[in-house]
């Protein structure tokens, strides 16, 4: 078992190599940004102990996605599990962060032991841990078999993307790090699971039955929904973008559970064109996510806080931050001509031409499958309106938001990386494709030679030959231009003059930021709207000096957690009463614990005699 | 060319159109009413009056007119109005419409936010509500029309076809999510300016002069947008060869057409008072269940 000591432990293909790329796409400006980041937050020993940590963090990760072996794999998922840990609990100090630590840790592990159950199956049948020698026992292997590990592997790995409901230590652990950490964890960490779904379900198992890319389809979209109404309710900055990632591994997901789904129908193109619009979106979303957490960072190391309510007139005082920020929302809300926008129009059309090519039932379902993903790009959108625009826009709300000042210089470099890249990957999304073609059919073993892949050309069904394309480049130049065309309008055709006045305020004159809409406020119509799911409940107070004059008035409102409060509240409740109960055996006499080792020994005699 | 000439024309065209409904809808109440030239009055009015800006404001309210203007022109442009395939239809698709409305529209809710006024948030909180339930039931339209057509590009349904069910189910969902869209009764009513009941005008509320001139022009040419493509789908015929008599025939019944719409959008104005916001959900939901109803006709081929 131990000769891979001496043999070669890596695989460098198209798709491990695609993966590392993402790795160090994001951890490189995340380590740049670190310098000014951890200058000042904690002593001298303690950043270099964040430095050592952020390096094992990256390379464990490096190493997860470009080992050829489960156990190898194996033991770099745990360090890369710990080593995350670790920081999490960075900031000591923090009561939260050793609570969100303690959820992570025992979520991740849980996962990882369905991870190993599912490889000690995969290992009863090949005899081996090589990737390639399971590859070619699993064409032998029993489909009940293949279900059953093909569930193992979606928990397993599941638990560590954060799709819904194992999604519980994603928003408490990610926004507890420090923030080039939470930009890592987001941005690239998580995606290793879906590198783990990739690799292990789809390259290594290949897709069975069509019900798993129905199960992961309706997974991603749950995921798509619950993180975006879990994040417009949210008012801490990076919970906020925390609860963003479930919705974009869902949306990832999607692309991926697609094209399962033409796999298991033999659509290979389709399946090849959904499994590219997956990583596209996921290359996307560890830049803008890194790009996110970033500037979430600089907010909080300006101000002290990240309570969305509390800032306010950002974009002011940090004018840098504010468009870094500016072009990462615009990203996630999918706005054209960025690189969100792409990916999920690649997705959408990757619905659209499978609901042209399947038949009966399954059209009316990638439709629907469509449909929520077009309500959930417009939450995204309505969400970052409230994130951009309650943190930079008006006037600052409190003394932590007035007392701001804009970043230092490597951190607003680190920033300015990943702002470019967003663009760059906007606009060459043509180039990007071919890339991913690649990708796509090494890791789902289709040969793409023949087939073409680029942003013109989408026919629905081939009697009629009618194509649909889509240029960025040329999109941004006549958005541009027509911009431009606009303020010459506006310069020449107007004649007024600009005049600098207040705000309107119905002639009140005392116009300040307690006038301003609140985070609280601006979600109020989704809080009603989806009241069946957020089961909010509010808290008034009011406190009378008189029966006509209310001296001071207290309101609170909440949504109930409903995954935590039905599902794991419980489960914990019956550990608990179970660890007591089995406490009796346990009363700590000597000569008792003496007995059960003997039984145990009689037991396990018997046993090996039996079998 | 011919895009300059199309886009010079929806310009020049769109506030005839909410100058129409509005004199419809007068005359429907038996008001004498405005000249259906009236929004053409107040933009050389704004365009000639001072502008105020809030001094709590920041670049984002500056820009956001340019933006919201040039999203929508690019939108105009993708279109295939005057001719049978547009040129500019490589550049995207009836899914990069709705992209594009959304970059507008971000922007738009951004700069409300942006004035620091309660009237902005308000309007900008509702605003993305609306528009972000409205997604779902036009992704479902776009879905039905292209598994029609087979393509999700404009050109493919703007030519000649026959009427299906689907397609009249299509643009009856249309016809609903553009009445969320361009704010009308019963989603939104852009006659009144009481503070708690404005959605759009609330978000517009700080703009004054030129800068408003553009975000009304802007408003014009989307509803046009809307129009247009709901008629194409329902009223289908497009440009078959480009010889005079036909472009003129073609040009009169564009009016028309555009006309039957506008006499349908004031008659819902006028016969249906303006819902409570919340109930705006079930208004769309009823156009997601027309849509999926679109969908399910389309994949049986009726």
């Amino acid at each position: 078992m131990l000769n891979f000591l001496t043999k070669n432990i890596f695989l460098f293909d198209p798709l491990s190599l695609f993966f590392l790329a993402v790795i160090f796409i994001v951890s490189l400006p995340s380590l740049i940004y670190s310098f000014n980041y951890l200058q000042g937050e904690y002593p001298a020993v303690k950043i270099m102990l964040a430095q050592v940590l952020l390096f094992a963090f990256v390379l464990s990760m490096a190493l997860v996605v470009s080992v050829n072996n489960c156990l190898i794999f194996l033991i770099f998922w745990e360090l890369m599990s710990l080593v995350s840990y670790f920081l999490v609990v960075f900031d000591t100090k923090n009561v939260k962060s050793i609570q969100a630590g303690l959820i992570y840790i025992v979520m991740t592990h849980i996962g990882t032991a369905f991870i190993i159950a599912a490889f000690m199956i995969l290992h009863n049948h090949a005899h081996s841990f090589d990737f390639f020698a399971i590859k070619n026992a699993c064409q032998l292997m029993p489909s009940q078999t293949k279900n059953i590990v093909f569930l193992l592997f979606l928990i397993g790995f599941g638990t560590k993307a954060g799709i819904v409901p194992l999604h519980i230590w994603l928003p408490y652990a990610h926004p507890q790090a420090p923030s080039h950490i939470s930009s890592i964890m987001s941005g690239v960490m998580i995606k290793t699971a879906i590198y783990g779904i990739i690799r292990f379900v789809m390259f290594i198992l290949g897709v069975n039955s069509s019900w798993w890319g129905t199960l992961v389809l309706i997974l991603a979209i749950i995921s798509c929904l619950v993180g975006v109404i879990y994040a417009l309710m949210e008012h801490d900055i990076k919970r906020l973008l925390a609860y963003h990632s479930v919705e974009n591994i869902g949306i990832i997901l999607l692309g991926v559970g697609l094209s399962m789904f033409f796999i298991s129908l033999n659509l290979s193109y389709l399946a090849v064109f959904s499994l590219i619009a997956g990583l596209y979106h996921l290359i996307n979303h560890a830049i803008f996510k890194g790009l996110l957490f970033l500037c979430a960072g600089s907010v909080y190391k300006a101000t002290g806080t990240r309570d969305i309510e509390k800032l306010g007139g950002l974009i002011k005082k940090m004018p840098q931050t504010a468009a870094y920020f500016l072009i990462g929302a615009m990203a996630i809300s999918a706005l054209p001509p960025l690189n969100g926008f792409v990916s999920e129009w690649l997705t959408l059309q990757a619905f659209f031409l499978g609901a042209s090519n399947v038949i009966g039932g399954n059209k009316l379902f990638l439709g629907l499958c469509a449909a929520m993903l077009a309500l959930t790009s417009g939450l995204a959108a309505a969400c970052f309106v409230k994130a951009f625009g309650i943190t930079f826009l008006a006037r600052p709300r409190s003394h932590y938001a007035e007392s701001a000042k804009e970043v230092a210089l490597s951190m607003r470099i680190g920033m300015l990386i990943l702002a470019i890249l967003i663009i760059i990957f906007g606009l060459a999304a043509a180039l990007v494709i071919k890339l991913l073609a690649k990708v796509s059919g090494s890791a789902l073993g289709i040969d793409i030679s023949s087939m073409s892949f680029s942003l013109n050309n989408f026919t629905l069904s081939p009697q009629i030959a009618k194509s649909t394309y889509l240029s960025t480049p040329v999109l941004a130049l006549w958005l541009i231009v027509f911009g431009i065309i606009g303020f010459v309008i506006y310069r020449i055709f107007g004649r007024g003059k600009s005049v600098i006045y207040k705000t309107w305020d119905c002639g009140y004159y005392k116009l300040d930021s307690r006038n301003e809409y609140t985070a609280t406020a601006f979600s109020k119509p989704f809080r009603v709207a989806f009241s069946f799911f957020l089961l909010p409940y509010r808290k008034t107070q009011k406190i009378r000096e008189s029966f006509y004059h209310i001296k001071s008035f207290s309101y609170e409102t909440h949504t109930t957690k409903v995954f935590k409060k039905y599902i794991y509240d419980p489960v914990l409740v019956m550990v608990f009463k179970t660890a007591k109960s089995m406490r009796r055996i346990q009363p700590g006499s000597i000569h008792l614990y003496l007995g059960y080792i003997f039984i145990t020994l009689l037991l396990l005699i018997i046993f090996m005699g039996q079998f | 060319m011919m895009i300059i000439l199309q886009i010079i024309l929806f310009i020049a065209s769109a506030p005839l159109l909410s100058g129409l409904i509005t004199k419809i809808k007068n005359n429907l109440r038996m008001r004498k009413g405005q000249s259906v030239l009236q929004p053409y009055y107040n933009l050389a009015k704004l365009f000639s009056k001072d502008e105020v800006i809030s001094e709590t404001a920041s670049w984002i309210f500056r820009v956001t007119p340019f933006v919201v203007l040039s999203s929508v022109l690019v939108a105009a442009m993708l279109i295939p109005v005057f001719i049978f395939v547009s040129p500019a239809h490589k550049i995207g698709d009836f899914l990069v419409l709705v992209f594009i409305f959304a970059l507008g529209r971000f922007f738009l809710a951004l700069s409300a936010l942006d004035t620091a006024s309660s009237f902005g948030g308000m309007g900008a909180s509702r605003e993305m509500f609306i528009s972000s339930l409205v997604e779902p039931a036009l992704c479902l339209v776009i879905l039905a029309v292209s598994l029609q057509f087979g393509s999700t590009d404009i050109s493919a349904f703007s030519g000649v076809h026959t009427i299906t069910v689907s397609s009249v189910v299509a643009a009856l969902a249309l016809l609903l999510i553009t009445l969320a869209e361009t704010s009308r009764i019963p989603v939104d009513n852009q006659e009144t300016h009481l503070e708690l009941t404005m959605v759009h005008e609330a978000m517009v509320l700080e703009y004054s002069g030129r800068s408003l001139a553009l975000i009304e022009v802007a408003s014009y040419i989307k509803q046009l947008i809307f129009f247009f493509l709901i008629a194409q789908i329902i009223f289908p015929i497009g440009l078959l060869s480009g010889n005079l008599t036909q472009i003129i025939f073609w040009f009169l019944w564009y009016l028309v057409r555009l006309g039957i719409i506008a006499i349908i959008v004031a008659l819902v104005e006028v016969s249906v008072a303006k819902m409570r916001l919340f109930r705006v959900a079930d208004f769309l939901g009823f156009a997601f269940v027309l849509g999926i109803v679109a969908t399910v006709c389309a994949i049986l081929g009726v």
